[in-house]
């Protein structure tokens, strides 16, 4: 200890003092908190209730009051609760167990009182109208899915409330048997709501036909690849920016590595 | 049963409050009530009414979320009655986390654990009111409502209603801290939210009164209360308790064998303190 402890403390310094502990602890703990928030709010592979804002949005604006959880009637919608390894407290749903029924009426939006859930987004021509929902995309393993084996199976087909319009079924033949078709299933992206119907009711183990949130189950073409024959969609590449890529050269001379045997025996 | 009644009246009330509000939210989620919807974050009284916690809503505000009308009288609502009416009275008449700690205080008097534990306490009653501002210091500069995802309350309120998950570990923090740590711990000196509606609670109508000639100086008060630095009046001067931290649980007025001490509504004429200056304004 050294002499000066001794000594009694000035009360400007211990002023300062300790408000210098306030501040450090005060940083200590945000860097904490901060690190926390950041990581159980990195969750993207979870579905939000129709009319959801975009998940950072959401993640701000919901109050996780669970309302639209009590107006769901189907006991689709779920609090994360901790332990489920999902922002906590924020309502999602999971296909495979309850999907989403797609009620005419929308209860669970109106009802929320911060607009994480956006009436507008789901309202059409001044009404709500439950084909306007995204909740997400339809994606299917071909891999898994027996109809592409050739196996007829049309399970997703039947249980999609938007019959034949979110998907189709595609005929082509089979030319291992080269007497029998293919029924392939076909999700339409602009038409799919992400209700998961298809993913409760696909036959197989593990659903071959699932709902990704859009974020994962869409990638991007960007500004630079344009339908030609689409006149509208001319205008993007008139938008996209600029993307210069520079690629230094070496300032060394070339080498002939084939007859250079300078590191050779 | 009459002395049970007497000294234990309002502690009764609380309990038959809290536990009142969790079963009608929890009926409203498994059978469809519409008496009170939701939680404590934010609720419907009746379909109609919404209430909402303003701590969470000023983290939204915050964190860049465009406010919701519904929620901004909600935020209203709430505001008025605890700053007009009820003071702190949240704490200790609706938080569930309040059984919780009152449970761990009961348990740390009962093995006498300050007895053993001496020193400094390891946090001062202002933290709270840090907690409050890095909460919404961390909201804005993370964007989403950074001490709704670490809320011991928010987390056990939801818990009982829709579900609780690992949400029991909440409860065993809260409790131990308390029971271990510090006593009155969570509840007296690092909840933000109690920070919060000791802010707004300060000028409210609803107070305890304390007639400092009918006072024996048996200092039972100073024991049980959770916020013992609001009672500095204590056979000294007959004013109210006018600090925003006390939480009107009454305790006080229970163990008090001498009358002393009485709910009554804020004594303009009698406060020499002048807050009466503040509330004419």
């Amino acid at each position: 200890m050294s002499k000066s402890s001794r000594e009694p403390i000035s009360d400007r310094r211990k002023f300062i003092l300790n408000m210098a502990r306030g501040a450090g602890l005060a940083t200590l703990g945000g860097f904490v908190w901060s690190a926390y928030v950041d990581e159980v709010t990195a969750s993207t592979l979870l579905l939000r209730p129709p009319g959801a804002l975009m998940e950072e949005d959401f993640l701000k604006t919901c109050i996780k009051c669970g309302l639209c959880v009590e107006a769901c009637p189907f006991d689709t919608l779920v609090l994360a609760a901790p332990g489920d390894h999902k922002p906590v407290g924020t309502p999602f749903f999971t296909p495979r167990e309850v999907p989403c029924y797609m009620c005419d009426d929308i209860p669970c939006v109106p009802v929320c009182p911060t607009g994480a859930l956006d009436e507008a987004s789901v309202t059409k021509d001044g009404v709500l109208d439950i084909r306007e929902i995204d909740m997400g995309l339809a994606v299917i393993d071909q891999e898994s899915c027996i109809a592409f084996w050739g196996i007829q199976c049309d399970a997703c087909y039947r249980a999609c409330p938007i019959l034949g319009e979110a998907i189709t079924i595609e005929y082509a033949k089979n030319e291992r048997t080269g007497k029998h078709a293919f029924m392939k299933p076909v999700v339409h992206n602009d038409v799919c709501t992400g209700c998961g119907m298809c993913e409760l009711a696909c036959v197989t183990e593990k659903a071959s036909i699932f709902v990704l949130p859009r974020e994962v189950s869409t990638g991007r073409a960007g500004d630079h690849y344009i339908k030609g024959w689409d006149k509208a969609d001319d205008q993007r590449v008139k938008d996209a920016k600029v993307i210069n890529t520079k690629t230094r050269l070496s300032e060394k001379s070339a080498m002939d590595s084939l007859n250079d045997s300078g590191d050779l025996y | 049963m009459k002395t049970v009644w007497n000294n234990y009246r309002y502690l009764i009330l609380r309990r038959i409050t809290q536990i009142g509000l969790l079963v009608l939210y929890f009926g409203a989620n498994a059978w469809g009530w519409t008496l009170l919807q939701g939680n404590l974050s934010s609720s419907l009284i009746l379909g109609v009414i919404p209430m909402s916690d303003p701590y969470a809503a000023l983290q939204m505000l915050v964190a860049g979320a465009a406010l919701a009308m519904d929620l901004l009288i909600g935020v209203a609502v709430v505001t008025v009655f605890y700053m007009l009416i009820g003071g702190r009275a949240f704490c200790s008449w609706v938080c569930p986390i309040n059984m919780v700690t009152d449970a761990a205080a009961w348990l740390r008097d009962k093995l006498e654990i300050n007895r053993v534990q001496n020193g400094k306490v390891p946090v001062k009653r202002v933290t709270r009111y840090w907690v409050l501002g890095l909460g919404l210091v961390v909201s804005a500069v993370m964007g989403v409502t950074a001490f709704e995802f670490i809320s011991p309350i928010s987390m056990v309120h939801r818990g009982l209603v829709f579900g609780m998950g690992f949400g029991w570990a909440a409860i065993a923090v809260i409790f131990l801290f308390d029971l271990f740590v510090l006593k009155n711990g969570w509840c007296g000196h690092v909840c933000p939210l109690g920070g919060m509606y000791s802010l707004l609670g300060k000028f409210s109508l609803i107070r305890v009164h304390h007639d400092e000639e009918a006072c024996t100086l048996c200092m039972k008060c100073k024991d049980v209360c959770p916020e013992q630095q609001v009672l500095h009046m204590i056979g000294k001067e007959s004013i109210p308790v006018l600090s925003g931290e006390c939480t009107n649980c009454a305790r006080c007025i229970e163990v008090c064998d001498d009358d002393a001490l009485e709910f009554s509504i804020r004594n303009l004429a009698n406060n020499n303190r002048g807050a009466s200056d503040e509330i004419s304004k």
